[in-house]
């Protein structure tokens, strides 16, 4: 048993490096997708104080609107653009709707609120688009989705070209997100408004302003991440769950912390890529990837009750 | 008072016209009037101090001039126009700059960072030429650096510019907030107990840094200030308020010997 747990494992990494890179690489692509979600919590929770239940409705909403518009016939490049600036409208009601009236209300409040916009959300998708699945327009959109093969230590690595286009595509986002966060001033104004709301108002910064700004941000997340789950998992209600993946990444790197969301979503992609092929399948019957981050990220704040990046003190980019 | 063309002061120094104007104002928090039909105006150049025991309402008129609270009757006249209910981010824009009673910071960006908020109000390079880090953009960033640096000299911080403020002294937080107001080269600045909590040598350094704002730059200064020996030391004219209403208005020498100040000073230890 012990040997299970503790030599075999590491044993099996060692014989078969081409495998381990295997594992590493799809943990890899969800990594940086649960990265991107959790950025996206983490941007609307810095200006604004609310835990946005809707980020993974936002998800489904933004890759069945993608799709829906395809179906009516609609060039895909110009669907994508449509789908940004539905996402952008939503932004907009979103703050005129329902941050606006409620600002100074208690924080649950406004958690609530934005469970009041998933279920909104729900029922607006399923009168439009309909209840039934649908699969991604990912030849359509020109992502290549053929293969790629690799041979490191003379074994095999295959490569799907739809999953390196995500982690490239959602790489560039990321570093996108932090050169506008760090060098323009809409950039400077989000993150200064995350650290002190008077001040931030002090020097001219418009609350309306940067909350659309977010919410807008939060759906081009969502768009880029609908793609792509959608390309692995067909387009439905449950690609919901890309979002609750974002959770303990939230529990790990912290609700504020910008590197923590990086860091934490691509060690969570990892790990429990990790975990579920060396020793779920083999010792637990598999399927560990559903608890497995939320109880890494329990065991983890049982040591480091303030998260692996919870100082204050540390440059919250 | 009324004079459009201002006075001249004790030390020579010539105070222009009226550049915010007060009128009637009155404050109401619920039951609680917080502030009782005051008016009062500050010119141009001057340094108006606002003084009173605690409660009195000083910090209320600041926010209302800044635009965080909406008054409940009265108006505010600025640059010789009436001013319409504004957002505190309008009145920024405005060219009003402030400072907090208690510390109003980004405490996880560097002093820096902080200070180069303070430009926010003079950037205006669109979107996506930031983002690209182009020509309009990077010139605006690079004046922008220019003036930051410029005060960080005159506030003497060089030493802690990249220093995130989290980690700073208190003394040395309240310059760097002042730093921020003064980067927006404001036409007005508003200073909201800009000594409190601070030492005697503290203090000092602040007031000579206040009058030589002032004096350089000409910037119009409003402030509260509880200790009088400093407002003495430093204000032009003083309005006084006690339990929301105005007691006394004028010199500080005026206002020293008013009876209803001298009342009103004695109820309250200083
Ligand atoms: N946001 C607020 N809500 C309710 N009451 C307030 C608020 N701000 C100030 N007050 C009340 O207004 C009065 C004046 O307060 P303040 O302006 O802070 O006085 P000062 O700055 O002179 O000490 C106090 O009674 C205070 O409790
Ligand atoms: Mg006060």
């Amino acid at each position: 048993m012990l040997n299970d747990i503790f030599v075999a494992p590491f044993v099996d990494m060692f014989a078969a490096p081409d495998f381990l890179m295997q594992v590493l690489w799809e943990g890899l692509v969800s990594g940086i997708l649960y990265a991107l979600i959790a950025l996206g919590f983490v941007l609307i929770y810095r200006s604004s104080r609310i835990f946005n239940f809707a980020q993974g409705i936002m998800v489904v909403f933004a890759a069945l609107t993608l799709v829906g518009l395809h179906a009516m016939g609609v060039p895909a490049w110009i669907c994508i653009l449509l789908t940004l600036g539905v996402m952008f409208v939503l932004a907009v009601v979103i703050e005129r709707v329902v941050l606006r009236p409620l600002v100074g209300q208690p924080d649950i409040i406004l958690f609530m609120a934005t469970i009041g916009i998933t279920l909104f959300l729900i029922g607006l998708g399923e009168i439009i688009f309909g209840g039934e699945n649908k699969v991604m327009i990912t030849e359509e959109l020109g992502i290549p989705t053929g293969s790629v093969l690799l041979e490191p230590f003379g074994g095999l690595l295959i490569l799907e070209q739809k999953d390196i286009t995500a982690v490239i595509v959602a790489a560039l986002l990321v570093v996108g997100l932090l050169i506008f966060l760090n060098k323009t001033r809409m950039g400077r104004a989000i993150r200064a408004l995350g650290d002190d709301h008077q001040a931030a108002l002090s020097v001219g910064i418009s609350l309306q302003t940067i909350w659309v700004l977010v919410w807008f941000i939060a759906g081009i997340i969502a768009l880029v991440t609908g793609i792509a789950w959608g390309a692995r998992a067909g387009v439905s209600f449950a690609l919901e769950v890309i979002a609750y993946k974002a959770l303990p990444v939230l529990m790990l790197g912290g609700l504020e912390s910008i590197t923590g969301a990086i860091i934490g979503g691509l060690m969570i992609g990892m790990l429990e890529k990790l975990f579920e092929i060396y020793w779920g399948q083999p010792l637990l019957g598999g399927n560990t990837e559903t608890w497995f981050a939320f109880v890494l990220a329990l065991i983890v704040l049982l040591f480091r009750p303030q998260g692996l990046f919870g100082e204050r003190i540390i440059e919250r980019v | 008072m009324k004079d459009l063309k201002g006075y001249v002061t004790a030390d020579g120094r010539q105070i222009g016209g009226v550049l915010m104007e007060m009128r009637n104002i009155t404050l109401k928090f619920g039951g609680v009037v917080a502030i009782k039909d005051i008016s009062f105006d500050v010119r141009e150049g001057e340094v108006r101090a606002i003084i009173g025991p605690n409660g009195a309402g000083k910090s209320s008129m600041l926010n209302i001039i800044s635009g965080f609270y909406t008054p409940s009757e009265g108006e505010v006249w600025y640059k010789g126009e009436k001013r319409p209910p504004m957002k505190p981010y309008e009145v920024a824009r405005q060219g009003v700059a402030r400072t907090f009673q208690n510390i109003a910071l980004f405490e996880g960006m560097t002093v820096l960072d902080n200070i180069m908020t303070g430009r926010l109000t003079h950037m205006n390079a669109g979107l996506v030429s930031q983002a690209m880090w182009w020509g309009k953009a990077r010139d605006e960033e690079i004046a922008n650096r220019e003036k930051v640096e410029e005060v960080i000299d005159f506030l003497e911080i060089q030493n802690i510019r990249k220093t995130p403020v989290g980690r700073l002294p208190y003394g040395l937080k309240k310059r760097v907030e002042l730093a921020r107001a003064l980067a927006a080269e404001p036409s007005i600045l508003l200073l909201d107990e800009p000594m409190a909590g601070m030492n005697v040598e503290e203090k000092e350094d602040m007031s000579r840094f206040i009058l030589d704002v002032n004096d350089e730059f000409g910037t119009t200064i409003a402030l509260i200030e509880h200790d009088m020996g400093v407002v003495m030391d430093i204000s032009d004219r003083v309005v006084v308020m006690d339990y929301g209403k105005k007691i006394g208005d004028g010199t500080p020498d005026e206002v020293r010997n008013n009876q209803d100040v001298i009342d009103a000073y004695l109820g309250v230890q200083h």
